[in-house]
């Protein structure tokens, strides 16, 4: 399997008024051509700042990242990022806010409309294309912000959290969707989130990240087979995975009190 | 409830009023040179739209108040994406312009008709100064408001500076901007019509000073009642941009929630 992003040694400090703050230490970790890999940690632990320097958002104090053996140093035409909210432009519509990466790279409207039309009816937006933003659920407006992350073809998704503003029910559908997106796409994504189960759920991988500096503790591979239905939630391999990666935590817990 | 917004009451409530103000002033015997009635007021207002002499004085306060408004609007405009995007324009400039903001920018009238005129150039200026600064600051809080997600999104799309201005910033800016050119707009009309206080040979404002010094004080009730369907006109008509412009912005219903109105008179 060929590397699509390569994470080596990767160091990331804050300067703040009292001294320097260690963010993330010693990074390590790849994610292979197609494959869906999860990062799983409490809040505070670094994750979105580990994020925003794969998206070349912010420079790493030190280590390497590559995206397809290219290193990254600033914001890349070949990544899509869906974020915590999905981040709608309010005056454009449906189409129109998918279309957004290929206005901004210039990559002509002609044939990406067809392809955004086919993209909004793969996550089950067909009709909606000439609605505004502020008339669609929260749920739905994350489709489009997946859609949008999608149009133009990135070498890698990276989604921060996409789920994390919605009800459980939501939350729990848009995961089905998710997967049966990926399993017709098999994009690579690096998926953040704070939910064991989210992370167990969706990903071939899940790489536990621990706060203080944000550092990568252990990586569970998944094995569950594909198509994973809700009902998998009870398997077996299921409960002890999420048991594996929830002890990481639970141990911190007692220690910091 | 219902019944406070039926618009039968509304009018009669005018018709109410206007007849306790006639009724009062004839019974009291108010002196017409101190309070005309509304009766007086009505006949001045026929009389003067039937010779033509308030249509003659409207369009010249009607120019002066548009290209006031334009001038002060698009320099304000300029200005303000200058100070919004560069910090070191901010830096030279901002001084003065707190200075500049802090005074009464209708005592600048007086000078400003001796530098222009009494013609229609220091109207125009007057209205310009004092429409300036509604829409100076509004630009400079409204395209400084996008949000810090939506930057970054733009950024991670390897977005320019100048696309992120123009695809992001400008739009996000649009309620404050067109908040203040609603002040803007009303501002110049108190522009205009205190320049022509000051000096000049034709206008509503110096109809109105004309009549105050001939003790025609219905006539000039006449003239405040023209100037004040004028404001009214003009403020609808930015309205009913706004609503066409700002269809996507859920703040649009309300001129409450309309952003800052600093920068006064």
């Amino acid at each position: 399997m060929a590397e699509v992003i390569s994470v080596k040694g990767l160091r990331k400090e804050y300067g703040t008024a009292r001294g320097p703050v260690l963010a993330l230490d010693r990074i390590d970790f790849a994610v292979g051509e197609g494959e869906f890999v999860a990062i799983v940690g409490p809040s505070g632990c670094g994750k979105s700042t580990l994020l925003k320097i794969l998206a070349g958002l912010l420079p790493a104090t030190n280590g390497q990242v590559e995206l397809r053996g290219v290193t990254i140093t600033g914001p890349r035409r070949d990544i899509g990022v869906v974020f915590q909210s999905p981040v709608l432009f309010p005056w454009r519509t449906v189409l129109d806010n998918v279309l957004l990466p290929v206005d901004v790279q210039g990559l002509g409207r002609n044939g990406n409309i067809s392809r955004a039309m086919d993209l909004l009816a793969l996550v089950g937006l067909h009709g909606f294309e000439h609605r505004y933003p502020w008339e669609l659920s929260g749920g739905m407006q994350q489709r489009v912000a997946i859609t949008r992350g999608l149009i133009h073809n990135p070498a890698m998704l990276l989604m921060d959290e996409p789920f994390g503003a919605l009800d459980a029910m939501t939350r729990e559908g848009l995961n089905l969707e998710l997967q049966r997106i990926w399993l017709e796409r098999r994009e690579t994504v690096v998926f953040i989130t704070h939910s064991i189960a989210e992370a167990v759920f969706l990903a071939d991988r899940v790489l536990i990240m621990t706060p203080r500096p944000g550092h990568i503790a252990e990586e569970v591979p998944v094995a569950i087979p594909r198509p994973r239905s809700l009902d998998a939630m009870g398997a077996p391999e299921f409960s002890e995975a999420v048991r594996r990666i929830r002890a990481h935590f639970n141990a911190k817990s007692r220690i910091e009190g | 409830m219902n019944g406070l917004h039926k618009p039968a009451l509304r009018i009669l409530l005018l018709v109410a009023s206007l007849a306790a103000w006639e009724a009062s002033v004839r019974a009291l015997r108010v002196p017409t040179f101190i309070l005309p009635s509304p009766s007086q007021v009505g006949a001045a207002l026929y009389r003067g739209a039937v010779s033509g002499i308030y249509l003659q004085h409207l369009w010249i306060t009607l120019a002066e108040t548009l290209l006031g408004f334009v001038l002060g609007s698009v320099v304000a405009f300029v200005i303000g994406t200058a100070l919004a995007i560069s910090r070191r324009t901010e830096y030279f400039l901002y001084p003065y312009i707190i200075m500049f903001q802090s005074m009464p920018k209708v005592a600048l009238a007086p000078l400003v008709v001796v530098w222009f005129g009494l013609g229609l150039t220091s109207k125009v200026v007057s209205a310009a100064l004092i429409a300036f600064f509604p829409l100076l600051v509004n630009t400079i809080v409204g395209l400084r408001s996008a949000d810090e997600d939506r930057v970054d999104l733009m950024r991670s799309l390897a977005a320019s500076e100048l696309q992120i201005f123009r695809m992001l910033r400008l739009p996000s800016a649009l309620p404050f901007i067109m908040a203040g050119l609603e002040v803007a707009m009303v501002f110049s009309l108190v522009g205009a019509i205190v320049a022509e206080f000051v000096g000049a040979e034709a206008g509503l404002g110096m109809l109105i000073q004309s009549r105050n010094f001939s003790m025609d004080v219905a006539g000039e009730f006449a003239v405040l009642f023209i100037l004040a369907v004028l404001g009214l006109l003009l403020n609808a008509v930015l309205v009913s941009v706004r609503k066409r412009v700002l269809f996507w912005d859920p703040s649009h219903k309300s001129v409450a929630d309309a952003p800052s109105l600093k920068g006064g008179l």
